[in-house]
């Protein structure tokens, strides 16, 4: 038997496919099938099996993610879900933090729970922020719910109670008295999707996995016995928004921690590039046609995070999606892509997105009738395309449509003519995304001194200079596969799960015993889910406890023994918080007790050892294919450019900005005072400043 | 320069303007990491922007509330007064919390740090916060004066090159009953505005800038212009209108007459009520700060925020009417009267946009300070059990006015920009049982659109023992105004659980075995209520939210969703 992974990755227009065998890798796209998701899948791992040769049987393992979830909740079409929620309380999904994520819209749009009113369901309980009995489960209550719930036909039922993370005898009482009366029925705790203090997230969080489950549930059975059926043996794994993969099992009961498994994997590929080429600081820049999805990597492991927002109502606005609190890999994602539209607002400002022009219409360059100019119509107009080579020739962009669509849109209400207003639009766009890294830099407590950009996907390879000037990177790597990156992270996945839950303590009383008694707990629910997916792998756990300053309001993690703790531990384990305070903040604040409000425990297979390159490959100066007209963002200028064919450059080339490198799926942009390498991976290593 | 210069070099403006506003962005993003108090970190309570060395405003970071918009602005000029920027060091921050000199109650910290680059003064940053506690009454209108209120802090500097004034902060400490909270937050309004001046420089450097002078001028005349051009739209004209608030004392009735210039927008609030012997004047900074954002979130809801773009905003504020209080009246729960000012602003260009502004809603916050233990009503000196000792604040919304094509938001924060703090969060803190925070059925004003719902709060001591409110509610004895045909909003209510009415402001003891319930205002509604679409009628009925009577008194819908 033959040992050939197979990574399959669902996106919104095309499904990825990426297999691995014999030291050889082959990509392909087949298009998405939205109705039923495992039709595209099952086309794919048939077109792609026959192009390698292998059958169904030589596959050793199948990774698998999808956006199907994160669509189900945008666009509503989960199933039809109740929230089963402690008297007094049945409005925190609606009343959410009261808040509005945009000051001056008198017309603001507030994201729509995905359990109404009606089915939200009150029953008299209530518990203790200790866990305390203070009012029992009224269960003749609960019982009188099941007629409305046949009633009303629904599907899907979540419980979420006040402080049932502290104690979940109450909604665990409720569960099994609803599958006495409701067989079948899922039930999702939100005790058990997402045990931590904050009762909208928390309420949030299950009603969303509550809300995707039966969907996923049907078709993760459905995949199964399709790739079963024609052969496929081998365990398939699903894609975690975190990171780790998992199995069907678990994905069936949690399918709400898939959502972002798609941009997970990206951050994924940029680690393993990282890994590849030694870098312990790097910066993951994915840009592709709608958004551009940023995210810090450190140590070769990408920036975790437990909350996430999804399904934005208000562009791409940060408070305008539903909340989940959910281990994910923590970026931001801001409407800038290829497809984003430029336009001039009240003060003759350029702004570019979040409005996309997306496949259908496109940008105006591919003649499909759009009439809009988005980012790429801009790129094209400063050069930076050839028109006739763009996606490997199969699409003859049409520069004439950009100028026109450049001039109405921009330059005429500026003055300007449509070159210029290409340049203004591309610059907004690049410091659009500077900005958006620089506050993420803030807000996740690191800097990028001497950090290295991994830049992907259809946009990254072309901003990635002048992205990279302005947050002041001067080194950056453009990986080969940037068009499938994300289906190629599937493969470098540990098998892995995190366990996250609260345990409030102080420093001043820190109770060793109540700590490890908890860290056990949590270390065997995590390996129980690995090993049904790990077959014997050498594992290997992490444990992080959730810091701050008493009252503050931002833990930060810091990293735990993997072992019992014992009481001279403690003051190690404080002394790494102040550490990490100081490194974030300049100051330490002299007399304040620590907090701790959580914990979390991932357990994962070892990554197979990367050796870092041997990067011997013998140094040449690269022939251009050919010179274009292409206009410096920075200085304005206009000038031949040398055009560089990537699939013609060796190992071990050397080139000097301004250039580009064309390839099919993107074109890397070497600006000014930057110059490039062809590393012996086949990686463009860019560097700036040197000769 | 040629042509193509010339236009790069306006597409760089713009690119600068776009990073000073990212840069304040990350000032307060600083913030919101490193504060200790909830106020700031968990509700948002705050206030970050950039100045020049005249202190004037070139941009204000989105994140934060209106309520500091131009009063810290103001307070810029202040610092500037007692500190010229001549003999700022590189270190340096000045702070104050005077209400007449900062943003209108003590509980407001500014912050303002010169930004140095080459050894030269460039800029300055200011920032404000909403510090727990301050000492004094506590949250609260109890104060007869300002110096009842709280540690009153001149504009003084907290920290000499980068050294801390040990004297300030040894005040500090003894006059709050949360001394390490409100040291953590100073360092922290330090930290935010250094972040600032670290991230200036760094742009000063890549644009090779001298001066900010340069940027400031295009940044003024862009916004003046367009703000300008916003107010041109509207016609000139005089339109007048009043609101009424519960008051302390004695009911208080604002009133204002907005003239809309063809340069300029003038409200003269001449005939609006006199002081009050209670904390709930208004300081005439805080006063310009919710009229502007009520005209501005109208007129000009997209120029960013800056000195030139709220300069054609101006207000003449009578002396000794409770919109323009000198000290040392007491000013800390200013927020219940000022919340309605764009309420006011509203109904005057209700006279002149009528489809660009909502129906009056709850506007104030309802924010109960809680306060347990020992200085309740002294019940430990008879040996009765009591609660530990603590003071919580939680931030909480009523609806807000219909909008002309869509209801008002369900309990929701505005013109305040405040988030709320989870249940459990506030439970983990004091000894409190929140037994009730839900909608509040049939508060939202009818109309063909309709007000948001406000909510239902039913509070206990943990154990059931006595605890006291401290409150500060409006909108009881006169409910949001409809507009256009629409209703009023359910007015507020204060009571007991067993029924007993509590006055809506002042420091009231909650006894053993009670609960304090609050039913916060609904937002009023817009249009007639007989036009409204009867679907989205039986769709509130079908939630409970619209009761089946009144689903026919006041819309004229039945059961079937048939009109009558």
């Amino acid at each position: 038997m033959s040992s050939a992974r197979l990574a399959v990755d669902i996106g919104g227009t095309f499904t990825d496919l990426a297999i691995e065998h014999a030291g050889r890798r082959t990509t392909s796209k087949v298009l998405t099938t939205p109705d039923a998701p495992e039709r595209g899948v099952m086309e794919g791992v048939r077109a792609i099996l026959a192009s390698t040769g292998l059958q169904p049987a030589d596959i050793s393992i199948l990774i698998h993610g999808t956006t199907l979830a994160t669509n189900a909740i945008i666009e509503r079409k989960g199933a039809r879900t109740a929230l089963i929620t402690t008297e007094g309380f049945r409005d925190v999904l609606a009343l959410g933090n009261e808040s509005r994520y945009d000051q001056y819209d008198l017309n603001i749009v507030l994201p729509e729970p995905l359990v109404p009113r009606y089915l939200r369901l009150p029953v008299p309980e209530r518990m203790d922020n200790t866990g305390r009995v203070l009012l029992p489960l009224d269960e003749a209550a609960v019982r009188a719910l099941v007629p409305l719930l046949k009633r009303e036909a629904v599907e899907s039922i979540a419980v979420g109670l006040l402080h049932g993370f502290v104690n979940p005898a109450h909604e665990r009482r409720i569960r099994a008295i609803l599958g006495e009366d409701l067989p079948g029925i899922a039930v999702t705790l939100a005790s058990d999707v997402s045990p931590e203090m904050r009762e909208w997230e928390r309420f949030s969080t299950a009603a969303a996995n509550a809300y995707v489950q039966p969907l996923m549930a049907g078709y993760l059975a459905r995949l199964e016995a399709g790739l079963r059926g024609i052969g496929l043996a081998a365990p398939i794994f699903l894609m975690l928004s975190g990171g780790g993969l998992t199995t069907i099992e678990t994905a069936r009961r949690f399918p709400i921690r898939l959502v972002e498994s798609g941009p997970a994997g990206g951050a994924i590929f940029s680690a393993f590039v990282a890994r590849q080429c030694g870098l312990r600081q790097v910066l993951s820049f994915d840009m592709g046609g709608t958004t551009a999805k940023i995210c810090l990597i450190d140590d070769f492991r990408p920036q975790t995070s437990r909350s996430f927002e999804v399904a934005r109502v208000g562009r791409f606005r940060k408070g305008s999606g539903l909340p989940l609190r959910i281990p994910v890999i923590e970026m931001v994602e801001i409407g800038a892509g290829g497809g984003s539209i430029a336009h001039v607002d009240g003060l003759g400002r350029i702004g570019v997105g979040p409005e996309s022009a997306g496949a259908m219409p496109g940008p105006a360059c591919y003649g499909r009738g759009g009439t809009k100019p988005a980012v790429t119509d801009a790129n094209l107009l400063l050069g930076r395309y050839d028109p006739a080579l763009f996606a490997g020739g199969t699409m003859q962009l049409q520069p004439e449509a950009s100028r026109a669509a450049m001039a109405a849109e921009v330059g005429g209400k500026l003055g300007l003519d449509a070159e210029m207003a290409a340049l203004g639009v591309v610059e907004m766009v690049d410091e659009n995304m500077a900005n958006a890294a620089r506050v993420h830099a803030i807000e996740s407590g690191k800097t990028y001194d001497g950090r290295t950009l991994i830049a992907f996907g259809g946009g990254g390879p072309v901003h990635a200079c002048r992205v990279a000037e302005k947050i002041g990177i001067s080194r950056i790597i453009v990986p080969s596969g940037a068009g499938v990156g994300s289906a190629i992270g599937f493969l470098r996945a540990p098998v892995g799960y995190e366990v996250v839950r609260s345990l409030y303590q102080r420093f001043s009383s820190f109770d060793v015993g109540a700590v490890n008694a908890l860290l056990d707990d949590m270390a065997r629910e995590a390996a129980e889910v690995v090993a049904q997916g790990s077959f014997g792998a050498a594992v290997e756990q992490t444990r992080i406890a959730f810091m701050r300053y008493v009252g503050q309001g931002h833990e930060i993690p810091v990293p735990l023994p993997a072992r019992t703790l014992v009481a001279s531990d403690v003051a190690a384990i404080r002394a790494g918080y102040d550490a990490e305070y100081s490194r974030f903040y300049d100051r330490p604040v002299p007399g304040s007790d620590v907090e701790i409000m959580s914990y979390a425990v991932v357990v994962a297979t070892l990554t197979g050892a990367v050796a870092a390159m041997q990067d011997d490959a013998t140094a040449s100066q690269a022939a251009p294919a050919r010179v274009q007209l292409v206009r410096d963002t920075v200085s304005g200028a206009v000038a031949d450019w040398a055009i560089y064919d990537r699939s013609a450059l060796a190992n071990g080339a050397t080139l000097s900005g301004p250039a580009v490198v064309a390839e099919d799926e993107t074109s890397t942009l070497i600006g000014p005072g930057w110059s490039a390498r062809v590393n012996g991976l086949g990686y463009i290593e860019l560097t700036r400043g040197a000769a | 320069m040629s042509m193509a210069n010339a236009a790069l070099a306006g597409i760089q403006r713009q690119i600068m303007w776009n990073r000073l506003i990212a840069v304040v962005e990350e000032q307060a993003q600083t913030m919101i990491r490193t504060a200790f108090s909830t106020t700031v970190r968990e509700a948002g309570d705050l206030s970050a922007g950039i100045f020049d060395l005249q202190g004037r405003m070139l941009a204000q970071a989105v994140t934060g509330t209106p309520g500091h918009v131009n009063s810290m602005m103001e307070s810029v000029g202040h610092f500037l007064a007692k500190f010229p920027a001549a003999g700022m060091k590189p270190g340096d921050h000045y702070i104050t919390n005077d209400p007449w000199l900062g943003t209108g109650h003590l509980h407001d910290l500014t912050v303002v740090t010169p930004a140095f680059r080459n050894g030269k003064i460039v800029g300055l940053f200011a920032n404000t916060a909403h510090v727990i506690d301050v000492g004094g009454l506590g949250m609260g209108p109890e104060g007869r004066s300002v110096f009842e209120e709280g540690l009153y802090i001149p504009i003084v500097k907290c920290f000499d090159q980068g050294v801390p004034n040990e004297t300030f902060f040894d005040f500090v400490r003894v006059g709050s009953r949360l001394p390490v909270e409100l040291e953590g937050d100073v360092y922290s309004l330090c930290a935010c505005n250094d972040a600032g001046a670290k991230r200036l420089v760094q742009m000063m450097d890549e644009f090779a800038m001298d001066s900010i002078d340069a940027l400031a001028a295009f940044i003024f005349e862009a916004s003046h212009k367009a703000t300008l051009a916003e107010i041109a739209k509207l016609g000139t004209g005089s339109y007048r209108a009043q609101i009424s608030s519960d008051g302390y004392e004695a009911p208080v009735t604002l009133k204002a007459e907005m003239s809309i210039l063809p340069d300029a927008i003038e409200v003269d609030f001449t005939g609006t009520s006199g002081l009050s012997q209670r904390g709930i004047n208004v300081p005439a900074a805080y006063c310009r700060a919710y009229a502007c954002f009520g005209i501005k979130v109208v007129v000009a809801p997209e120029i960013p925020n800056n000195w030139a773009s709220l300069a054609p905003f101006r207000m003449k504020i009578p002396e000794g009417c409770i919109l323009n209080a000198p000290r040392p009246y007491p000013v800390s729960v200013r927020h219940v009267v000022g919340q309605l000012l764009p309420d006011l602003m509203m109904g005057c260009l209700h006279q002149v946009v009528p489809d660009r502004v909502a129906a009056e809603g709850s506007s104030c916050l309802w924010n109960p300070p809680l306060r347990g233990g020992s200085s309740v009503s002294g019940q430990a000196t008879s040996n009765k059990p009591v609660l530990a000792d603590f003071e919580v604040i939680t931030f909480n919304s009523g609806g807000t006015g219909a909008r002309p094509t869509m209801d008002g938001l369900d309990g929701t924060a505005f013109p305040s920009g405040v988030r709320t703090m989870p249940v459990e969060a506030t439970e983990n803190v004091a000894p409190v049982v929140f037994w009730r925070k839900e909608l509040r059925p049939d508060s939202g004003g009818a109309g063909r659109t309709r007000g948001g719902f406000g909510q239902i709060m039913e509070i206990a001591g943990k154990d059931e023992l006595e605890f006291a409110v401290n409150a500060i509610f409006d909108r009881v004895g006169n409910p949001p105004k409809g507009r256009d045909g629409g209703l009023e909003g359910a007015a507020g209510a204060v009571h007991l659980k067993s029924g007993k009415t509590l006055r809506t402001k002042g420091f009231q003891i909650i006894p053993d075995g009670e609960r304090l319930v609050l039913d916060l205002p609904g937002g009023g509604g817009m249009g007639d209520p007989l036009t409204r679409d009867p679907a989205l009628v039986l769709r509130d009925v079908r939630d409970g939210l619209v009761s089946v009577e009144n689903a026919m008194l006041l819309y004229g819908v039945d059961r079937e969703g048939r009109r009558k």
